[in-house]
């Protein structure tokens, strides 16, 4: 405050400089009186319940309201001042918040898409609706049970397979080139969305591998670094793991990160019609 | 006895599944494995046997239970 008043006194004879201090001035009565608090945007959450403690009972819809003005721009944060305030046994899967980690993929308005990037829609007359990813078995309310879809990721040997050691000894070097071929494939977090929203593998979820499985393929089909590529196609080429695509691109369109497993699934192909 | 629905069978097969593994176990832990399992199953004699969604629901975790149970490294239970 007081270095305030002394900064005016000096500008004083200014005109221009004056008015910067005014402002100051009244902002800083204004902060010692009570502020008027905006009028409160109430929004309802709508939000899938289930208990696997007590199986016999249906799945519901729980309602919360929340008022937007005291909560975090986006989902998770509703969610997890919900958890806070109103009710501990929500249950959902959460960590990094930032979009890195693929925890807390869910439903969002009818998209797969990660809670922690997805902004809670202003409009306050409509309600959001969050379930679980759609077509997964539930563990409880909104935690999916991802163990298939870890077992299929297991079975395309995400990880480099090399039987030469590299020349000096090191590294196993690679052109810029031949790295930028991975841009758009490494960026996945294997959150699940893409997969979850492809109809076709809501219907052959065993034996067809998904978009996201897909993409991760074709990462190591990529790499130039990778020596077993011949064993990584013939692994792929019957009729289920890769042409159970039917270019929906659902999965291209729900990707939180903004990738493209349709594309990677087209160039998989084109590399098995080699 | 009256024929059996495919859902009826599939849970009696999951019993006789996991009393031919309970056969794997150490000879003295048997009896324990074998008072588990009935325990679990009797846990949820009241569910209506039409009432599938909930039937399901716990062949799968039955079958998640086996699966981890059966590894060889656990050789008894309480």
């Amino acid at each position: 405050m007081a270095s305030l008043r002394s900064t005016s006194r000096l500008f004083a004879a200014s005109r221009p400089f004056f008015r910067p201090a005014t402002f100051a001035r009244s902002y800083a009565t204004v902060e010692t009186g009570t502020p008027a608090e905006p009028p409160a945007k109430m929004k309802s959450f709508k939000i899938y319940r289930w208990n696997p403690d007590t199986p016999s009972e249906k799945p519901t819809m729980q309602t919360y309201n929340l008022d937007l003005n005291k909560t975090g721009p986006m989902m998770l944060d509703a969610l997890i001042r919900i958890k806070n305030e109103q009710d501990p046994t929500l249950t959902f899967r959460r960590s990094c918040r930032e979009g890195i980690c693929g925890s807390c993929a869910m439903n969002i308005d009818g998209v797969n898409t990660l809670a922690c990037l997805c902004r809670i829609p202003t409009d306050t007359k409509t309600e959001s609706r969050i379930y679980p990813l759609p077509h997964t078995y539930v563990v409880k309310d909104l935690v999916p049970d991802m163990t298939l879809f870890y077992k299929q990721y297991k079975s395309i040997k995400p990880y480099l397979q090399r039987d030469t050691p590299s020349p000096d000894g090191l590294e196993n070097r690679q052109s810029p080139e031949e790295r930028k071929k991975l841009d758009g494939l490494y960026e996945c977090i294997l959150c699940a969305c893409c997969s979850t929203s492809c109809p076709s593998y809501w219907w052959n979820s065993e034996e067809y591998l998904g978009p996201a499985i897909l993409l991760q393929s074709y990462r190591w089909l990529a790499d130039s670094r990778d020596e077993r590529t011949a064993e990584r196609k013939a692994a792929l080429d019957n009729s289920m793991s890769v042409y159970r695509c039917h270019t929906i691109l659902n999965c291209t369109r729900t990707c939180p990160k903004g990738l493209n497993p349709g594309l990677a699934i087209a160039e998989t192909k084109k590399m098995l019609a080699k | 006895m009256a024929r059996l629905s495919g859902l009826q069978r599939e849970v009696l097969s999951l019993y006789r599944s996991c009393l031919r593994e309970i056969r794997n176990k150490p000879a003295d832990s048997r009896n324990n494995f074998k008072r588990y399992a009935r325990a679990e199953f009797q846990k949820h004699l009241s569910v209506n046997k039409k009432d599938f969604s909930t039937v399901e629901y716990l062949l799968r975790k039955g079958h998640r239970q086996l699966e981890m149970y059966a590894s060889p490294g656990i050789r008894n239970i309480s």
